[in-house]
């Protein structure tokens, strides 16, 4: 009786403790600013979804992509929810290796036509979203308006790249330390190669023809090249080959810099408690040569569900959280209006509430909206990506052509050598991946 | 009779000596101090060398990760791999150094010759292993892989001390009625303690540092202090700060590690260079 009694009082405890049992949703993501406030606020979420537990793999971006590559490709299961960029969704959704969001999709409360039309457009496949937005971002001319008014010039909404050059070079000041313009010269697909690929748009190039033929030895990007080394050379900063956007933001909080044309989502930084010319912040549209083009980029964070996964609803219900409006107020109600997530959904920039508390709003979601990332040139491209080919050869080819473009800036190569290796090296990489004979 | 140093060479070499020591040190130095800094100081230009201390960085750090569960994971795979390694590498050692064959020199090169390809080359079979037999990201496999990958250094070394010590002691000892665990463990053992010791502090360093495997085997269960510093890198935003100071964190508790038994780590390591 006694051992009968312990055995019922045991299989029940394990009972109780097996339907107790949470599931848990392991997140693999970058550590940026507004991934960090996302995690902060989870306890909302799991305040709302008791039988869902978090686990968060916070790492860097090349680990992270790594990473979570490997586990995607052999399908190991380690990760629910993936936090990765514009550039990884299409490639991924190609390959059935991403799980549709149709359920969020039809779900009204989720109101996915709220979503920015080319920010879900550019994750989409055939009409399937396959990741959720988190933020998204353009890239537009931060400016002071000060030291603009100065010199006695009036800044367009639409600036040229003829009036930056000029306006850059009347600003410098190497007396007193202000730079014109600064502008990245870090090589890396994610530095300089966001920046130049998207100058190079405005003037006309783009990074390969319909035939996939590489076109870094093509005229437009000889003079968008020669234009960038030559104003970074008259008004930017020294040792401009080895600045990327931190370094940069640094010196433009110091009040170094008089103009940068850089992400979107710089202007929070910019404005923030750091920065010693928050108050004298200005913006414009990213610069364009009058072709029809300008030279904003468009990137966003996606929240994404990895085909290998066993939780596929929690994962689920957790993406529809975090990318909710819901969520935005949320952020808004312990960070402040400026702090919410920018640039995925068009019922954000219809709150007066939010435009009173970021000036730099409406640019933003202009930016956004002119950023097409599969028509991102005036000539037709066979690639979707504004300032990147969404392809798996492009991280590699990025980075190994963007060495070419900062020793150019460096100085330790002309502009026409640069372009040269350039179009030496894509082409051997596309030729290697079967793409052009 | 030591040869006779003048006093000229002596202060060339000493200061020769700190020159090549304080160039070393200075990038550990330059981390730990970025650690104090704010994070527009940590890459102001020019660089600062004498600013206002603070500690945010390290609150930011303690706030936004479990550092204990990192430290935790790093002990026990560094730890218990080294540990496993020496139970599969003394017996290996000792047969190789006391009773060789004509293809002892080819394994030992055949061992070594592992450690010559990149590890990224087997990285997917080893994943798809793991993932078979359940073990992927758990401490269990990673200190499994982590022996299997410092095996051949822990063997070379152990081989080297053991060749250093005379086969006829070893003999004697099995004339006096000593069977073969005994020889290894009151005889061998004992003598070679400190060649065992700083092979052993140098694989819980090597283990403590390594990272690709670290990275790519883990998630949320097993991650170790390498994952702890990657978090910390941020692709948009300033991270110098608190990057800095989540790598002294996570390197504080091997250097004071190394710190305290770096006379062991010097005789260990010298172990057998004068002859």
């Amino acid at each position: 009786m006694k051992l009968s009694s312990m055995l019922i009082g045991a299989c029940s405890a394990f009972a109780l403790f097996a339907t107790a049992q949470a599931e848990t949703v392991t997140i693999a993501t970058v550590n940026n600013g507004d991934m960090v406030t996302m995690k902060g606020l989870a306890d909302d979420f799991t305040k709302s979804h008791p039988g869902i537990e978090l686990e968060w793999v916070v790492l860097d971006e090349n680990t992270l992509r790594q990473r979570v590559t490997t586990d995607i490709a052999t399908k190991g299961g380690q990760f629910d929810v993936m936090i990765i960029g514009a550039y990884e969704v299409p490639i991924w959704a190609n390959r059935g290796w991403l799980v549709p969001l149709t359920k969020l999709q039809e779900d009204e409360a989720y109101d996915a036509n709220d979503l920015v039309p080319s920010v879900a457009d550019a994750l989409s496949v055939d009409g399937k979203l396959y990741a959720a937005p988190f933020y998204a971002e353009s890239s537009m001319l931060h400016y002071r308006k000060d030291l603009v008014e100065a010199a006695g010039l009036t800044m367009p909404n639409a600036p040229t790249w003829e009036f930056i050059g000029e306006a850059a070079r009347k600003m410098t000041d190497r007396e007193k330390g202000i730079n014109g313009i600064c502008l990245r010269g870090l090589p890396g697909w994610g530095q300089l190669g966001a920046v130049l690929p998207a100058t190079v748009n405005s003037f006309g190039g783009r990074l390969f023809d319909e035939d996939w033929n590489p076109q870094f030895d093509q005229p437009e990007w000889h003079e968008a090249l020669q234009f960038y080394v030559d104003i970074l050379k008259d008004a930017g900063p020294a040792g401009s080959s080895s600045n990327g956007y931190a370094e940069i933001m640094a010196l433009f909080q110091q009040g170094k810099c008089a103009m940068w044309m850089d992400a979107t989502v710089a202007a929070s930084g910019l404005t923030g408690a750091d920065s010693t010319v928050a108050d004298k912040m200005a913006w414009a549209l990213a610069p364009n040569t009058g072709l029809g083009k300008t030279a904003g980029w468009f990137w966003t964070w996606t929240l994404a569900i990895p085909a290998g996964t066993a939780q596929q609803d929690a994962a689920a219900e957790f993406i529809a959280w975090a990318t909710s409006k819901e969520y935005t107020k949320l952020v808004a109600g312990v960070k402040g209006w400026a702090q919410v997530p920018p640039g995925t959904r068009t019922s954000l920039y219809e709150n007066q509430t939010y435009l009173d508390a970021a000036p730099f709003a409406q640019l933003t979601i202009d930016s956004i909206r002119a950023a097409d990332a599969n028509n991102p040139s005036v000539k037709p491209v066979p690639y979707t990506g504004v300032q990147f080919a969404a392809i798996p050869e492009w991280i590699g080819i990025g980075d190994s052509i963007t060495q070419q473009f900062s020793a150019a800036i460096a100085g330790t190569k002309t502009v026409e050598e640069a372009l040269a290796e350039a179009q030496n090296i894509a082409t051997r990489e596309m030729r290697a991946a079967g793409y052009i004979d | 009779m030591a040869r006779k140093v003048s006093i000229g060479r002596k202060v060339g070499f000493t200061a020769l000596a700190w020159t090549l020591g304080c160039l070393m040190f200075f990038p550990i130095f330059w981390m730990m101090l970025t650690g104090f800094k704010t994070e527009v100081g940590a890459i102001a230009s020019p660089p600062q060398f004498f600013f206002t201390p603070t500690l945010e960085s390290y609150k930011d750090v303690i706030e936004q990760s479990n550092y204990m569960r990192f430290v935790m994971n790093s002990i026990i795979i560094a730890g218990g791999s080294t540990l496993l390694a020496l139970v599969v590498a003394i017996p290996s050692a000792w047969s190789m150094a006391f009773s060789p064959t004509k293809h002892t020199k080819d394994v030992l090169m055949w061992m070594l010759s592992t450690k010559m390809m990149p590890p990224v080359g087997v990285l997917v079979p080893l994943y798809l292993m793991l993932q078979y037999f359940g073990l992927l990201d758990t401490r269990t496999g990673l200190v499994i892989i982590m022996m299997l990958i410092n095996l051949p250094i822990i063997i070379w070394m152990l081989f080297t001390y053991f060749k250093e010590i005379p086969s006829e002691i070893l003999e004697a000892s099995r004339m006096d009625g000593a069977v073969l665990w005994k020889e290894i463990v009151y005889v061998l053992l004992p003598m070679a303690l400190p060649g065992i010791a700083s092979t052993l502090l140098l694989n819980l360093i090597l283990a403590w540092n390594e990272s690709f495997w670290t990275l790519n085997l883990t998630a949320s269960n097993a991650a170790t202090l390498t994952q702890f510093i990657s978090s910390f890198s941020s692709p948009q935003g300033l991270f110098f700060a608190k990057l800095s100071a989540a790598s002294t964190m996570a390197i504080g508790p091997i250097m004071v590690l190394g710190w305290f038994s770096q006379k062991q780590l010097v005789t260990g390591l010298t172990f057998g260079a004068v002859k």
